[in-house]
């Protein structure tokens, strides 16, 4: 789907039988250097079936949605992280430089999509309900008011996004207190910031939402409250930066 | 203004099901009314452009995306003249930036419908005179100029467009991709859009987005850009 693609996955997959075959002799090729030295994601399960969501997201997306374009992402990652790797061997600082954006971009999907997978659930799990995260409920109502006026204005934040992204509820740490605070991001821009956990994401770009909803974005905003996952939500509230990109080294 | 709108509305979808042959160039079929946008009508049926782009794609983009740029711009323009009659420059720069999305999105949709053309009236012909001239003075081939269009395509990273322009100071073309609705303003003359938002694709190509930037170039009416070319 984006730029390099998927010709590179059966090459990769050669070269490492290949590579597992010959090791031996193999070892001190430059190529084999950056191929060993990069890391290589994997695509992690989803935490229920394609059709848990449903009504709310079908079927059909989660499937495209998981096997097709988070697959790519994590695809384009690794293409990437392995050329920059073979660029870092070879001390070629202008190739690294020209990698960054497809680092950032494909890595920033990869980050997304895994946070974004559990921080969802089937509406009839009892983590769908926000009793399920008390403290984080808790302070929410302390920083607008209450629970319906933090939808309202996370919905409106979505809704305003121009072009594709993400809507974000965000722990801010370093002051005195953890605060939060709602953040759009553009594309797969990820939110990495220093003090910053991602609490829950919601998917803006069109590919989340268009098979089902067409151009009523507005209902797809609606809906997906119902399959938010406030367990995973209270988890990350209470915990760490740290603790919330765990899903990442998982699918190392 | 919903009644302009409505109107607007009805005679487009008149128009939809009685297709005529666009004579239109450059930003002709943006049309105001009394200083509102209004969706300009397709120049064919929203079927029209199948195989290549389905007729429910070209419904929905046309009569409720491009309808929700028009309507979204009059909104914001509206405001922006109360915030000029007040002198409130804070709330005029707050528009900016609704007015550069939803104008541009009017603008480049609209630019759109103008340069795709169902095969009947001339769809994928390829360019003729100056314009293939100026590509294959940059391109080297008109074949060369749309592998590397669609690798501009394939390499948006979120919403966008990729625009064959062409440089107002030097007067050569060339290829330049856009984000989200910006549009091709200032420096540079639009020649021939292509829309790379998941909503022009997504309900009969899903991901394989190459495949329909394949599949454009079948009704892409190059006599509508040659107008353009100057």
């Amino acid at each position: 789907m984006r730029s390099p693609s998927s010709s590179l996955v059966p090459l990769l997959f050669l070269s490492s039988i290949f590579i597992s075959v010959f090791a031996s002799e193999q070892l001190q090729q430059p190529f084999q250097f950056g191929e060993m030295s990069a890391p290589m994601y994997t695509l992690p399960p989803l935490p229920y079936a394609y059709n848990a969501l449903e009504p709310h997201i079908s079927a059909q997306i989660m499937e495209l949605h998981h096997s097709k374009h988070h697959q790519t992402y994590i695809t384009n990652l690794n293409a990437a992280l392995k050329a920059q790797a073979e660029a870092v061997h070879t001390s070629d600082i202008t190739t690294q430089v020209s990698l960054q954006q497809a680092i950032r971009f494909n890595a920033g999907g990869h980050i997304n999509h895994s946070l974004f997978w559990q921080n969802l659930c089937p509406a009839k799990s009892a983590d769908a309900m926000s009793s399920s995260a008390p403290q984080l409920v808790k302070q929410i109502k302390a920083t607008w008011g209450d629970e319906e006026k933090f939808r309202d204005a996370f919905k409106a934040s979505l809704l305003g996004i121009q072009g594709s992204g993400w809507g974000w509820l965000v722990k801010i740490e370093g002051g005195k207190e953890p605060r939060l605070v709602i953040a759009t991001t553009k594309d797969q821009d990820p939110v990495v910031g220093k003090g910053e956990v991602p609490i829950f994401g919601v998917d803006m770009w069109e590919h989340a939402y268009y098979l089902q909803y067409l151009n009523g974005k507005a209902a797809y905003v609606e809906n997906i409250w119902n399959v938010i996952n406030w367990k995973t939500a209270e988890e990350r509230y209470l915990g760490s930066q740290a603790d919330a990109f765990k899903i990442l080294k998982a699918s190392l | 203004m919903s009644a302009i709108l409505r109107t607007s509305a009805l005679r487009s979808a008149l128009r939809a099901s009685a297709p005529t042959v666009s004579t239109r160039a450059g930003l002709a079929g943006t049309t105001f009314v009394r200083g509102k946008a209004t969706l300009p009508d397709l120049p064919y049926d929203y079927g029209a452009l199948e195989p290549a782009i389905s007729g429910k794609i070209m419904e929905l983009h046309h009569s409720k995306h491009h309808q929700t740029y028009v309507t979204s711009f009059n909104n914001a323009s509206e405001q922006l003249a109360d915030a000029r009659q007040r002198e409130d420059i804070q709330a005029q720069i707050v528009l900016q930036p609704l007015i550069n999305f939803h104008g541009g999105g009017h603008i480049n949709h609209t630019l759109f419908w103008e340069n795709l053309a169902p095969t009947s009236q001339g769809g994928g012909e390829p360019p003729k005179g100056a314009l293939s001239k100026a590509i294959n003075d940059s391109y080297g081939s008109l074949d060369a100029f749309k592998e590397k269009f669609n690798a501009a395509l394939a390499g948006i990273q979120g919403s966008g467009w990729a625009w064959l322009v062409q440089d107002t100071q030097t007067e050569s073309v060339q290829i330049k991709t856009y984000a989200n609705q910006d549009p091709v303003v200032g420096q540079f003359r639009p020649i021939l859009g292509i829309d790379a938002w998941e909503h022009a694709y997504y309900l009969q190509y899903q991901n394989r987005k190459a495949e329909y930037f394949k599949a454009v170039w079948d009704v892409v009416n190059w006599k509508a850009a040659e107008k353009r070319f100057k």
